[in-house]
């Protein structure tokens, strides 16, 4: 079974090695930060791309000028060491140039930063509790909570040695028993803590990752603008499982939200009632 | 030059034989040549740590390793590789160096510094102990955040106590190294001579002598959150969880200098050697390693931007983040200016040199890109922050450590290594170092978080790529050690200059070093600027 897997490993190690030349094009969005479907996850693509281009410029003169050097400036080819070893006004400019080039990618980054921590005028709020090892949310203000951990295929093929090809279970590790439903189209709050240890609550699609911290409440905000499901992970070290608490967020039309949230208001409305002493737990296996 | 007291120095050498030489020595070269010693077993404890993870995360599913003794692992590797191998082998570097380059006889208080390295062995004793106790070995993070943290097993007093003895010897050996150069400095060795490697030592150890306190402090906090019924740490019981990170930091973030900054002296002392060419900008060098440690201690809360600060924060801890770009582009700038119009040649430690101000380079990229705190909130504890601190310490201390050590191995053996084996060690690792960790950049970006035993399949690609990488490269360290130990057991003797282009005292005297040097000190004369 290894030897077949390492065979299997190197036809895809070949597979990718051949693709290196068309990375470049094809699969770039593969390679790079994703672009999200949020407004701040916008900003911080753009910005993301304009420090990857300073940095690559940067990289090419830099790195331009050592390899020129390697190839010019050898003792095999007769070079003879010049023997100056100062110079005020180039060390001036690569003090001041790179300065500058820095003020230059706080501007936008300042204003992307203000753009986060503006949770004013939200339309709804979400609370987002972090358990070892799975993420409660409750709908403040609607009554309505729900559970959400591992998805029963992909908890059965994570064991050890379980024989099962995750290439086989869908969205391996990705997927949740209870998705987290949110609209489209409104300014939504995030309030993000935990009950044991620090956990990190991050959907990348919507641009950013908020600890969630046991004491603390953290706010942050997202704006969906596609409907679509948009899926996540928990992103801080949290004990044995922090690698399976994922995170599904599923963004519905208004309608469509709106529908959901009633139904699940329904379901939810007698059941709290006579499970008060274990609140969540009827609601976590139900599916 | 200093001939006559070198010949002075042999008829000194008489010292216990066996093991009770290494035990009771308070000779410089000796301890240094234990803390080298040391740091090499720990590089390979660490590493194969490093192959255990990448083992696992070859292809998706756990095949070989259950999620808690992933998370040992990760901890462990990072626990041994800092403070087992990388600073150690910084002190067996200053010891053996300091008192060379500064033509002293040997360190200021010899007998601190045959018990700051004693005190090692038993700080990894505990903390290795620790594999085999039940319950495991630590896993919450070399970062030891709580409230994780403290529901480590049996496991824990004894990371607390192996943290605190790594500290002291830290401490003790930067004491050391400050009474040294402070107090025993050649006449005429004023401090704007001194060699780079000094110069960063001396900040170096101003750092390991304000930041470990607060980490033994912070360690202590958790050992009586654990067991003295405190809440310095617990919301319930009205401490504060996020204290800890900011002490955590404030002593981890100059800590990643304490880390680098021996590197910046070690290139700054070979490229000069092989480029035939005065270093660039030797005082803006030595005032850039000072910036930089300055900036070290107003920047750590840079690493926990997601934990939810007030925006002034967040503003303030980005601005003086990305500052650290200045300073440090200045230190790369004076290595490529010294480059240019050289006349080069590529012996090992040149190799290993140029690939450390390439590959460090692009490690200052993405930690300038990671310090750009909105887009941290996406890039932050991904693989992308992974592959940017491999390549500052991978490719950044452990690379300048290798060029060192070929560097003066035939300074300290008396033999020249292998040079074809040496050039096999630097191209196998170079490529596969790069296989290894930049495809980490990709899968950060892609979403992967890091510290996670599994994945989801959209990562198996380049998680396979960067094993196979890790595998070769690990593999091709043991090149390394062969080398090394070809190069005691014999090999063409070494000339006492060794490098057509070397400077500085350590080159004055022969090689070997004799047991006991400078105890005269050289002629005035024989001491240069420290920019050659």
């Amino acid at each position: 079974m290894t030897t077949s897997a390492i065979r299997r490993g190197a036809r895809r190690m070949a597979a990718v090695l051949a693709m290196a030349p068309l990375v470049a094009s094809a699969d770039w969005d593969k390679l790079n930060l994703t672009r999200g479907v949020t407004p701040y996850s916008e900003e911080v693509y753009q910005l993301h791309m304009l420090i990857l281009w300073v940095c690559v410029i940067t990289g090419i003169g830099v790195f331009g000028a050592i390899f020129y050097s390697i190839l010019k400036f050898r003792k095999s080819k007769g070079a003879v060491a010049a023997q100056w070893h100062e110079n005020t006004l180039v060390e001036f400019l690569w003090t001041a140039v790179p300065a500058v080039i820095l003020v230059v990618m706080a501007i936008p980054a300042t204003k992307a930063l203000v753009m986060m921590e503006d949770v004013a005028h939200s339309d709804m709020t979400i609370k987002v509790t972090g358990y070892q090892w799975r993420w409660r949310y409750d709908y403040i203000n609607e009554g309505v909570f729900l559970y959400s951990g591992l998805a029963r295929t992909s908890d059965v093929a994570r064991q050890l040695n379980s024989g099962i090809d995750p290439k086989t279970v869908d969205n391996y590790l990705l997927e949740v028993d209870r998705e987290l439903v949110l609209p489209v189209g409104r300014k939504i709050r995030f309030l993000t803590t935990a009950s044991d240890v620090i956990h990190a609550w991050w959907v990348p699609a919507l641009g950013w990752k908020r600890d969630a911290i046991p004491g603390y409440i953290n706010e942050s905000w997202a704006l969906i603008k596609e409907p679509g499901v948009y899926r996540g992970q928990c992103a801080e070290l949290c004990g044995k499982d922090h690698g399976f608490m994922p995170i599904v967020v599923r963004a519905l039309p208004e309608a469509e939200y709106k529908a959901w949230l009633e139904k699940t208001k329904a379901e939810q409305a007698p059941k709290t009632a006579d499970s008060a002493s274990a609140p969540g737990v009827s609601v976590a296996t139900a599916q | 030059m200093s001939e006559a007291a070198a010949h002075h120095d042999a008829h000194h050498e008489h010292h216990a034989t066996g093991m009770m030489r290494w035990l009771t020595t308070t000779n410089h070269k000796d301890i240094g040549t234990m803390y080298l010693i040391f740091s090499l077993i720990m590089f390979f404890i660490g590493g194969s740590m490093a192959m255990i993870i990448r083992l696992e995360l070859f292809q998706p599913g756990l095949q070989f390793v259950n999620p808690q003794f992933f998370n040992s692992m990760t901890t462990m590797h990072a626990l041994v590789m800092i403070f087992g191998a990388v600073m150690p082998a910084w002190t067996g570097f200053a010891n053996w160096l300091v008192p060379l380059m500064i033509g002293a006889p040997d360190m200021a208080l010899p007998r601190l510094n045959n018990w700051s390295f004693w005190i090692l062995p038993f700080a990894f004793s505990l903390l290795l102990g620790t594999l085999f106790m039940p319950g495991g070995a630590p896993a919450g993070g070399w970062t030891m955040y709580p409230p994780l943290v403290l529901q480590t097993g049996e496991a824990f007093p004894f990371l607390i106590f192996a943290v605190h003895f790594m500290g002291a010897s830290s401490i003790a050996g930067a004491i050391n190294i400050i009474a040294t150069v402070f107090n025993m400095r050649a006449p005429g060795m004023t401090l704007m001579k001194l060699p780079l490697f000094v110069w960063t030592w001396i900040i170096t150890a101003f750092l390991l002598i304000a930041s470990i306190p607060v980490l033994a402090g912070a360690v202590t906090m958790l050992l009586t959150d654990k067991f003295f019924g405190t809440s310095f740490f617990s919301a319930a019981g009205g401490g504060d969880p996020v204290m800890f990170q900011h002490i955590f930091w404030f002593f981890g973030h100059p800590e990643v200098y304490i880390l680098i900054l021996p590197a910046f002296g070690i290139a700054s002392a070979i490229i000069p050697t092989f480029a035939r060419k005065p270093l660039f900008g030797y005082s803006s060098m030595v005032y850039a390693a000072a910036a930089i440690a300055f900036l070290s201690f107003i920047v750590w809360a840079h690493h926990m931007f997601t934990v939810g600060m007030p925006l002034a924060g967040e503003l303030f801890f980005m601005y003086a983040t990305v500052l650290i770009a200045v300073p440090t582009g200045v230190k790369v700038f004076n290595w490529v200016a010294t480059m240019w119009q050289g006349s080069m040649t590529f012996e090992t430690p040149m190799l290993f040199a140029i690939a450390f101000v390439v590959l460090f380079t692009i490690g200052g990229f993405s930690g300038l890109m990671l310090g750009v705190t909105p887009v941290d909130f996406q890039y932050h504890d991904t693989y992308f922050v992974v592959a940017h601190f491999h390549y500052v310490l991978v490719t950044g201390a452990i690379y300048s450590l290798i060029a060192g050590t070929y560097f003066w191995l035939p300074k300290m053996t008396g033999h020249m290594y292998d040079e074809k084996l040496g050039k096999l060690h630097f191209w196998l690792s170079t490529i596969s170092v790069n296989v290894l960790f930049f495809p980490q950049h990709f899968l950060g970006l892609a979403g992967m978080p890091r510290r996670i035993p599994d994945y989801a399949v959209q990562f198996a690609d380049w998680n396979m790529v960067s094993s196979i990488g890790g595998f070769v490269f690990g593999a091709s360290q043991l090149l390394f050690v062969i080398g090394i130990v070809k190069c005691i057991r014999g090999g063409e003797k070494a000339t006492a200059q060794v490098w057509e282009g070397a400077h500085g005292l350590e080159w004055t005297l022969p090689s070997p070093a004799p047991y006991h040097t400078f105890s005269e000190p050289p002629p005035a004369a024989s001491i240069e600027g420290g920019m050659r």
